[in-house]
């Protein structure tokens, strides 16, 4: 079925949330750096995830297990161990960016299917079908940086199928390829596992502003009443030339709502939903917004047309001042 | 939708209170209804930690930290001092909102250690809401679900 809803899970209360407001699969991540979202207290032991699994399966929803860093070679194990762990516990797909955990999980337990992860940074269909001719991928997971034409082009080309983000914050779209974190903290999410790790993050309330320093590298300084956005270095506003502004991005949300109707016209498997660093709160309100919204296109995508109220819920969880359509619509290419 | 805002000659009175009665009284009421509920949590990472929590309309401020125990009263410089109205607050706790979006709406503000505000986030966030509910006294467990229902 076309528009699955992958919605994302950094607890077991998330997954539930995700499960009881109709996502179609939920993705986590386990408690160490083999996914992007390592963060203190978030993910899911083995226990944890197995109770995950029980409860999304008994219900006849998907898990699918993020290891979508890169393994480091003194600590290769704690990849290829993650891989047989999710194979252990009967994980629909793992999400992998590294061909060679790719052919170690290909290799070790060719029954586990693979999906291709964002961080794999393909954005060609000839990339795509490199991964699905050496590893068998069945899915790829599609960088935010494509047009839709763009995607369509992706789709028609290869027999893989095609997960698009639709919903949430949006980074520098670089994605797999991103050093900015490490240039400020020594690690990034490829290695680490984390972009801009807590640790090295400050917040300030200051005369002037509240102001964001990553490592002491000043980020931002936030106006009374403007919103504020995660602590990154691709949306912080810098002194160029003796102007301040966002000079590599400016803070805003993904939301293509209103591409539902082309997504599906076009074959896209599945949307995925950004945000395993959010509450159960966040999982629940945009999970809800998604199932109806996907429910509404597949039931006439003709007359398919974004709820005001949807719009309201996605726009009041949102990082930044605006939303957008990211690269998706975008007149040239 | 919540009112909780405080009649004016109340919030006036709770603002003069010094912080140490409303700490006391916090971790003993926290220990005696919360604590059997919430000990099975991992604190290591917060254990001796000393945290502030002020209710900005109601200038509270409670200032405490955690023990094996449970929670004690400690008026030393805090670790970490997260700030809100008591609304958004009684809305987080309700899982009503996500910290996240009072964050980046300016609703919710954290100051000191980011790690250590991070830990305490997911810590709640992983919380299972039924697990809790159970182990509370009847009444409060009933205002709890009122709170919590959509």
């Amino acid at each position: 079925m076309p528009l699955d809803l992958v919605c994302p899970a950094g607890s077991l209360v998330s997954l539930k949330a995700a499960i009881d407001n109709g996502a179609d699969a939920v993705y986590m991540g386990f408690r160490d750096n083999t996914n992007a979202r390592a963060f203190p207290g978030l993910n899911f032991d083995e226990a944890q995830a197995a109770e995950g699994l029980r409860y999304a399966h008994d219900r006849g929803r998907k898990v699918l297990l993020a290891l979508n860093t890169y393994p480091q070679p003194d600590t290769w194990s704690r990849w290829t161990g993650a891989v047989d762990r999710a194979a252990k516990l009967g994980m629909d797909a793992v999400i992998l960016a590294d061909p060679g955990l790719m052919r170690y999980a290909a290799r070790q337990h060719p029954d586990l299917r693979l999906h291709l992860s964002v961080q794999g940074s393909a954005t060609s269909y000839e990339a795509v079908n490199f991964y699905r001719e050496h590893f068998g991928i069945q899915r790829a997971v599609l960088p935010r940086v494509l047009s839709l034409p763009q995607v369509e082009n992706v789709v028609r080309h290869t027999d893989v199928e095609i997960e698009l983000f639709g919903f949430g914050g949006l980074c520098v779209m670089v994605e797999g390829r991103c050093l900015l974190s490490s240039y400020c903290t020594g690690e990034s999410p490829n290695s680490a596992g984390v972009c801009s790790p807590a640790k090295a993050v400050q917040w300030k309330d200051t005369p002037t502003g509240l102001e964001s320093r990553l490592n002491g590298v000043l980020l931002d300084r936030y106006g009374r009443d403007e919103k504020a956005g995660y602590p990154t270095l691709c949306k912080g506003r810098f002194e160029v030339g003796g102007e301040t502004y966002y000079a590599i991005e400016e803070p805003t949300s993904l939301n293509t709502l209103d591409l539902l109707p082309e997504m599906l016209k076009i074959g896209i498997a599945a949307i995925k939903i950004e945000g395993r660093q959010r509450s159960p709160a966040y999982v629940a309100q945009v999970t809800k917004v998604w199932r109806a919204a996907i429910d509404a296109v597949k039931n006439n995508a003709d007359s398919f047309r974004p709820a005001p109220a949807w719009q309201a819920e996605l726009n009041k969880l949102s990082e930044g001042q605006s939303h957008t359509l990211g690269a998706y619509h975008r007149p040239w290419k | 939708m919540l009112n909780l805002a405080l009649p004016p000659q109340l919030a006036s009175v709770v603002t003069r209170l010094p912080v140490a009665p409303p700490s006391l009284a916090f971790c003993i009421v926290a220990n005696r209804l919360l604590w059997p509920a919430l000990q099975t949590l991992d604190w290591q990472p917060l254990v001796g930690r000393r945290y502030a929590i002020r209710a900005k309309d109601l200038g509270l401020g409670l200032r405490f930290t955690v023990t094996a125990r449970g929670f004690a009263p400690d008026s030393g410089a805090p670790d970490l001092t997260i700030s809100a109205t008591a609304r958004d607050f009684m809305l987080l706790l309700g899982r009503r909102e996500d910290p996240d979006t009072l964050f980046f709406s300016r609703r919710l503000v954290s100051e000191g250690d980011t790690e250590l505000g991070l830990i305490v986030k997911n810590l709640l966030d992983a919380l299972d809401p039924e697990a809790v509910l159970h182990r509370l006294p009847a009444p409060l467990a009933r205002a709890a679900r009122r709170m919590m229902a959509p």
